[in-house]
């Protein structure tokens, strides 16, 4: 007998006729109407008219027509609720019937028919099945409870359902235990702020018990709502990792990754010194790389997330790259993912293989696949810099295929690697100037333009590639008019004579034509600079461009931490949080890593001092966080930075670079350049214009009023050092150091006239440094300097110079020029004279902050010799802007919490470890940019030992 | 959860509905053909809609996915914050629908195990036979998914009380009842009790796929083996039984007492990456004492699947040359060396040899077996019926080409290959499968067992 007959009725009157059917005398024909019925349902066919009828076979002892009943019951009741009620006796009798699986069907139905009036009737028979004797009712009523909850939440609070429904937890069978812990996982999540799911050490020894046991599907339940307990300690976090281990082995891949979910949640809490932590890093790996060889449908989900755990710990699957390389034959969804994954473990053990594979993929025929292709050997070129020149090349050959696609994804990508390594791969340029006419795409056309404008004095017609552009330009998109804009003013800087007309034209075209405001704001800039200043409008436009990142497209750390709560999820598929794409009040709350707890330091709550030991590790994830400073020049780009804002104020360019050989300016007026615009970096990065703003002290009285509150000592000042000797400096001698009074910063410096002529005219110039130092004054010395004279000076600073990273970070360049010559030093200045008076944090910021920053930027230094105690080094700190923002005593010790700001607005974050009687102490320092805390340490040496 | 389950045929038509929560598909929609540029009527209200109305949510994937005209990108779509999981099978779309954040893994893993229980009912997945068993589907779902949670779906449990006759409830006995009911839901829900046969025997299977992607000059860039044991027990009772294998981690554990013993037997072991098992098997015992002990489920079940990728054995070795003579001529010359035993005779050996889309003609000379160039396929194949091992074979060919304008070269995709050889490529062994029933006079040595080993190539791939 086959049932595809029922399909093909679809001759006009059919309900009348079913309506005949169904009422007829025989069982069978019954039978064979609510088939028919329900097929034409499934089609989606309105036989809503026949609710009555089929209701009416509703009564029989033939448990399949029963069956079908109940299914179009399920379907219908809905839009027919009063008739809905008549079957309501049914199920009632039904639920007491000998059979369990008969009442576990009615039970079952009767959830499913979602109309308030029945759910009524519902409550007494589902209160019965929820403590019947047979473990296959108890199961099923233990889902009914959920779906009663869908439809009146207030009526299962009211029947105390949610109490009994926490009673199966410690069922005798694991699948009811299974089954209660879903139901109640879905309706917490409803419920927030209820403490449904109440989990402790007993509840969760039961369900660790019942993973051994249940099924496949009630062990996903079990572990998805372990997952989010949070373990009291390290302890207790090892011992359910140890019990959650061996479902690694699961051969359903949805267990392996909620195994995993939980493992990756956990090893948070684990010190990374144990031994355990290792033990379970490796332990992952393997079923990762197993779930490769599941189904396509589930590599993809497997990918995503292990591209997930791949940013998180990159540690687990960094010697498995080539379970990743693409197979001819893998869906096209698969390769994609998995592409994605050898770019993030490319390293330089592996590029060789990982070139020669990319290298391959770039000639197969899905055109976003090879695009990607492309696109990755340009992200090893940068990542790996050994590997940057066969990179270079294997991309010249790709451009040589002549394929339009590949071409200009190759032009992108060779852009990104001149950005990174400038001034060594130039000579393919006359290559890609070939492809020009090719170019079809607005980005490959930017960066085409881009390298013309960066390269204009190396290409012979640049001129005449850039006009060509110039002539269809209302009709580019604005990233290439952008682009072409500032090219022109490039090649225009680099060779005034021949380019006066281009750059009038393109001005005029930009400023006066244009409808953007993007780019006539763009041209009007780049006008007025031309115009009042070339010299400065050459320092500006050609100005030395900011890093680009090593990693692309990464996900932002807080977002990583999420997701990382919900692998094996849909959220971890899509990699957005659940708000982003479930409605309502479910998923709404948002899930977090746990921090790391010592064991021994349990009974401090949070809330009142800060974690004793660090939260958890994370990765590096901030694009070039080991250059945080090149990276506040590069803010657009970055993703956003949790955590206490930095001070990105307007970055100001100096106007003028001392030891590059801007020595004819050095003579001139004004030591304060213009205030700067960045118009420098290709991908349009504009930083605030910031063109009138005021020159000199002016601008720094204003931040002292903002920051110097409160507190009236100075900070520690060293006694002054010789800088410059005087046989160096055809002899003048300088001797000179820091100070911080009052949030100004100033040079005190000693001048000694040790020749034998006069000095006069003197001034004072810096280069370019870490924090933006800069004199914010003229260096003023009013009388000649007789010979064997001496003077005192102190120069006030300023820290709104333009940046940039040196080595060491606190080095200073200076040069001092008078009437016999220019004369050069660099000296190191202690970072206390740049922490300013406002860097005491909120307690809460400070805990959130300590938990935001990555372990790897804590590093732990010792203070040797040091006789003061916890007081005493309180106040000594604190008059030199290191703020204690609490302080608690932990088996003895005393634990100070401090934070101080630098002037940059880089945070610092610090944790005393003091021992009375021992005059050693531990300091250890949190910091976004983790290369100041070296620095940061020598100024607390500094200060606490004098 | 899951909020809905359809099944569709290749022209997007429903075959099978099941909705377990209103909240995929809300608004009532007309159920006429929607064509992509509208928009769809989402909204966020929950009204009362009955079942056939509520069809936007079918219509959505039908046509964003199974019309779409590009191919298929992702098998997770999400249209209008509706999630769609989709596999297909054959021409036969399945798709589990929901508006929330579920576990995806295990959506995909149910309607994988889905296809298996419904092979298991009615054969191959087609729509003739969906449309022939769809009051069957009906019941099974209703089982197998309840309220979008999936419950046990092992099908030698569930066939106990859905049978295409409904179930048997007149007939059964109040006893009969309680123990499907204690086995469906019990710790050893896929074996039913009371099981007898007359001969006890089981048959293991260790199936091996060898995977292999080679670089022209014969530098292994990646082989992998992965295998899975397939077991079919034929044991009364509720038989405890435990496998044993020369697992390198074993044998060195056992190694320190009778370290003489396995240097004389000169048993080799091997290093398994990882291994996965049927939900039969202990983990917990494993993962402590490294012993896979397990209650078998009745008749045929993949015992477990596992994965090396050291010391493997290639059985074969594939050596190409590929010359280009001009614009339009090709010279392909390719050896194929079997390594193993010269006793073992290797079988269905295929070599595939791709050729460029723009080949007029192909001549080819071949030492052994027969060669084909397939136009339709753009590639000549090659094969061999039997071939014994540390032999050597080749075929040569001359291929003309059309002259192109076409800039882009010819992609040379991969020579593959396809054969099987009746040993495991990964060095597996079977050491032992003991089968203990204290409350049935039987014992270990009653058993009669059979093992057998195949290994097939995977994708076994040389570039040329």
């Amino acid at each position: 007998m086959t049932d595809s007959k029922y399909f093909t009725t679809t001759k006009k009157g059919e309900i009348f006729e079913l309506k005949a059917e169904l009422n007829s005398d025989k069982k069978e024909k019954k039978k064979e109407a609510v088939k028919k019925v329900i097929a034409s349902m499934t089609v989606g066919k309105d036989v809503s008219a026949l609710f009555p009828d089929v209701v009416n076979c509703m009564q029989t002892d033939n448990l399949e027509l029963k069956k079908l009943v109940y299914l179009y019951l399920m379907n219908y009741a809905k839009s027919q609720p009063d008739m809905a009620i008549m079957a309501v006796n049914t199920f009632v009798k039904d639920c007491e019937d000998p059979n369990p699986l008969i009442r576990a069907l009615a039970v079952r139905t009767m959830g499913c028919i979602r109309v308030d009036k029945i759910t009524e009737y519902l409550c007494e028979p589902l209160r019965k099945c929820l403590k019947d004797e047979d473990p296959y009712v108890r199961k099923t009523a233990a889902v009914c409870v959920a779906k009663l909850h869908d439809i009146n939440a207030q009526l299962v609070e009211d029947q105390g359902f949610l109490d009994t429904l926490k009673d199966l937890i410690s069922d005798s069978n694991p699948m009811v235990v299974a089954n209660a812990v879903a139901a109640l996982s879905e309706i917490a999540e409803s419920h927030p702020s209820s403490n449904l799911l109440d989990l402790n050490p007993q509840s969760i020894n039961k369900l660790l018990t019942a993973l051994n046991e249940c099924t496949e599907w009630g062990q996903i339940f079990i572990l998805d709502c372990l997952a989010n307990y949070t373990p009291k300690d390290d302890r207790e976090a090892q011992s359910i990792c140890e019990r959650v281990t061996p479902r690694l082995s699961h051969a359903n891949s949805a267990v392996v990754l909620s195994a995993v979910k939980v493992l990756m949640k956990f090893m948070e809490m684990l010190s990374k010194d144990l031994d355990y932590y290792g033990t379970l890093l490796k332990k992952l790996a393997p079923p990762l790389v197993t779930l490769l060889s599941a189904e396509p449908e589930l590599q993809y989900v497997a990918l995503r997330n292990i591209n997930l755990i791949v940013q998180k710990r990159p540690e687990i699957l960094k010697h498995e790259m080539k379970v990743f390389f693409v197979k001819y034959n893998d869906p096209i969804y698969v390769k994609l993912e998995k592409l994605d994954i050898m770019i993030r473990l490319a390293s330089q053990a592996n590029i060789a293989q990982v070139l020669a594979e990319l290298k391959e993929y770039a000639t197969e025929v899905d055109v976003d696949f090879v695009r990607k292709a492309v696109r990755a050997i340009g992200r090893c070129a940068i990542k790996v810099e050994q590997s940057a020149e066969r990179c270079v090349s294997t991309l010249l050959d790709l451009i040589q295929t002549k394929v339009n696609y590949v071409v200009q994804e190759a032009i992108v990508v060779i852009k990104d690697i001149f950005r990174k390594y400038p001034n060594k791969y130039e000579s393919v340029i006359a290559t890609l100037c070939e492809n020009l006419d090719s170019l079809d795409e607005p980005e490959a056309r930017a960066a085409m333009i881009w390298i013309v404008g960066e390269y204009a004095e190396r290409i012979d017609n640049a001129d005449e590639l850039l006009e060509s552009f110039l002539e269809g330009f209302h009709d580019e998109s604005t990233q290439v008019q952008l682009q072409l804009l500032t090219a022109i003013v490039k090649l225009f800087l680099k060779k005034p004579t021949e380019t006066q007309e281009l750059v009038q034209q393109v001005l005029s075209l930009a400023t006066q034509d244009s409808d953007n405001p993007d780019l006539r704001d763009r041209g009007y800039i780049y006008w007025r600079l031309l115009s009042t200043d070339p010299v400065a409008a050459k320092e500006v436009v050609l100005a030395e461009k900011p890093l680009i990142s090593e990693e692309t497209d990464l996900i932002e750390p807080t977002l990583l931490d999420e997701l990382i709560c919900y692998i094996g999820t849909l959220a971890s598929v899509y990699h957005k949080p659940p708000s982003a794409f479930v409605e309502g009040g479910r998923g709404v709350v948002h899930k977090s890593l746990p921090p790391r707890t010592a064991s021994s330091e349990s009974t401090e709550s949070p809330e009142t001092a800060p974690a004793g030991a660090p939260p958890g590790e994370q990765p590096d994830v901030i694009p070039a966080q080991g250059d945080l400073l090149g990276d506040l020049l590069n803010l657009d780009l970055g993703p956003p930075v949790s955590g206490p804002p930095l001070a990105t104020s307007s970055v100001q360019m100096g106007a003028v670079d001392l030891l590059g050989g801007g020595l004819d300016s050095l003579m001139g007026d004004e030591p304060e350049g213009i205030g700067g615009t960045n118009f420098v970096a290709p991908p349009a990065v504009a930083v605030a214009a910031n063109l009138g703003a005021p020159i000199g002290s002016g601008l720094s009285d204003l931040f002292d009023l903002t920051s110097g509150v409160g507190t009236l000592s100075g900070s520690y000042v060293a006694p002054k050092a010789v800088w410059l000797p005087a046989m160096k400096a055809k002899g003048l001698e300088i001797s000179g150091t820091f100070t911080r009074q009052v949030g100004s910063i100033s040079m005190d410096l000693q001048l000694t006239n040790k020749a034998l002529q006069v000095m006069t005219d003197f001034a004072i110039q810096f280069n370019r440094n870490s924090f933006g130092l800069a004199p914010a004054a003229p260096l003023q010395v009013h009388a000649p300097l007789s010979p064997n004279q001496t003077v005192e000076i102190s120069l006030p600073l300023n820290t709104v110079g333009s940046v940039m990273k040196m080595e060491p970070l606190n080095n200073l360049q200076v040069a001092v020029k008078n009437n016999i010559d220019v004369f050069y030093f660099s000296t190191l200045y202690p970072l206390h004279i740049l922490f300013v008076e406002d860097g005491k944090m909120d307690r809460q910021m400070f805990l959130a902050t300590w938990k935001d920053i990555p372990n790897e930027n804590e590093t732990q230094f010792q203070i040797r010799d040091c006789p003061l105690n916890a007081e005493a080094v309180s106040s000594k700190l604190q008059s030199s802007n290191i703020f204690t923002i609490a302080k608690r005593n932990v088996e003895g010790q005393d634990m100070l919490y401090q934070s101080l700001k630098l002037t940059n607005g880089i945070w610092v974050l610090a944790e005393l470890r003091i021992q009375p009687g021992n005059p050693n102490f531990t300091l250890s320092l949190k910091c976004r940019a983790p290369e100041v805390s070296q620095h940061v340490y020598q100024a607390y040496e500094t200060i606490l030992k004098n | 959860m899951i909020g809905g389950l359809f099944i569709y045929n290749h022209k997007g038509e429903v075959l099978i509905s099941r909705v377990y929560r209103d909240d995929i598909g809300s608004q009532a929609a007309d159920s006429a053909v929607f064509s992509s540029s509208e928009p769809f009527p989402w909204t966020l209200s929950r009204p009362c809609v009955p079942f056939p109305l509520r069809r936007n949510a079918v219509d959505a994937f039908r046509v964003n996915v199974i019309h779409a005209r590009q191919q298929v990108r992702s098998p997770v779509t999400n249209i209008a914050r509706t999630s769609f999981f989709h596999v297909k099978r054959s021409n036969i779309w399945l798709a589990a629908v929901t508006k929330q954040n579920v576990n995806a893994a295990m959506v995909f893993e149910f309607l994988y195990k889905m296809c298996d229980v419904m092979a298991a009912y009615f054969g191959k997945i087609s729509e003739e036979n969906i449309k022939n068993n769809f009051v069957l589907i009906y019941e099974l779902l209703d089982e197998i998914l309840d309220f979008g949670y999936p419950q046990n779906s092992e099908t030698g449990a569930l066939k106990t009380f859905i049978t295409q006759q409904g179930i048997k409830s007149q007939h059964q006995t109040k006893e009969e009842q309680s123990q499907i009911t204690s086995q469906v839901t019990g710790q050893i829900g896929w074996r039913r009790e009371g099981i007898k046969y007359r001969r006890n025997e089981l048959f293991l299977d260790v199936l091996e796929s060898v995977n292999l992607l080679m670089s022209p000059q014969g530098q292994v860039l990646s082989a992998h083996v992965s295998g899975r044991v397939v077991m079919k027990s034929y044991l009364s009772g509720m038989p405890e039984c435990k496998f044993g294998m020369n697992d390198k981690i074993v044998i060195e554990k056992q190694g320190k007492g009778t370290a003489d013993e396995t240097s004389k037997s000169g048993k080799q072991s091997i290093a398994i990456d990882d291994c996965t098992f049927h939900q039969c098997v202990r983990l917990s015992k494993f993962d402590s004492e490294r012993s896979i002990s397990f209650i078998p489920p009745d008749g045929e079940f993949e015992l477990m699947r596992y994965r090396t990728t050291k010391d493997i054995i290639l059985p074969f070795r594939v050596i190409p040359l590929v010359r280009e003579v001009g614009r339009t001529k090709l010279e392909v010359k390719v050896v194929i060396k079997s390594n193993f035993k010269p006793s073992l005779l290797a079988q269905k050996i295929e070599v595939r040899i791709p050729t460029p889309l723009n080949t007029s003609g192909v001549q080819v000379i071949c030492m052994k077996g027969k060669a084909k160039y397939k136009a339709s396929e753009n590639a000549i194949v090659w094969k061999i019926k039997r071939m014994a091992g540390m032999k050597e074979s080749q075929i040569s060919a001359e291929i003309e080409l059309l002259p192109t304008n076409d800039k882009k070269k010819w992609a040379r995709p991969p020579i593959s290959m396809n054969f099987e050889v009746p040993f495991a490529p990964s060095g597996l062994k079977v050491r032992y499968l003991k089968v203990f029933e204290p409350k049935l006079n039987y014992s270990d040595h009653d058993v009669i067992k059979w093992v057998r080993y195949i290994g097939r190539s995977g994708i076994y791939e040389t570039r040329c």
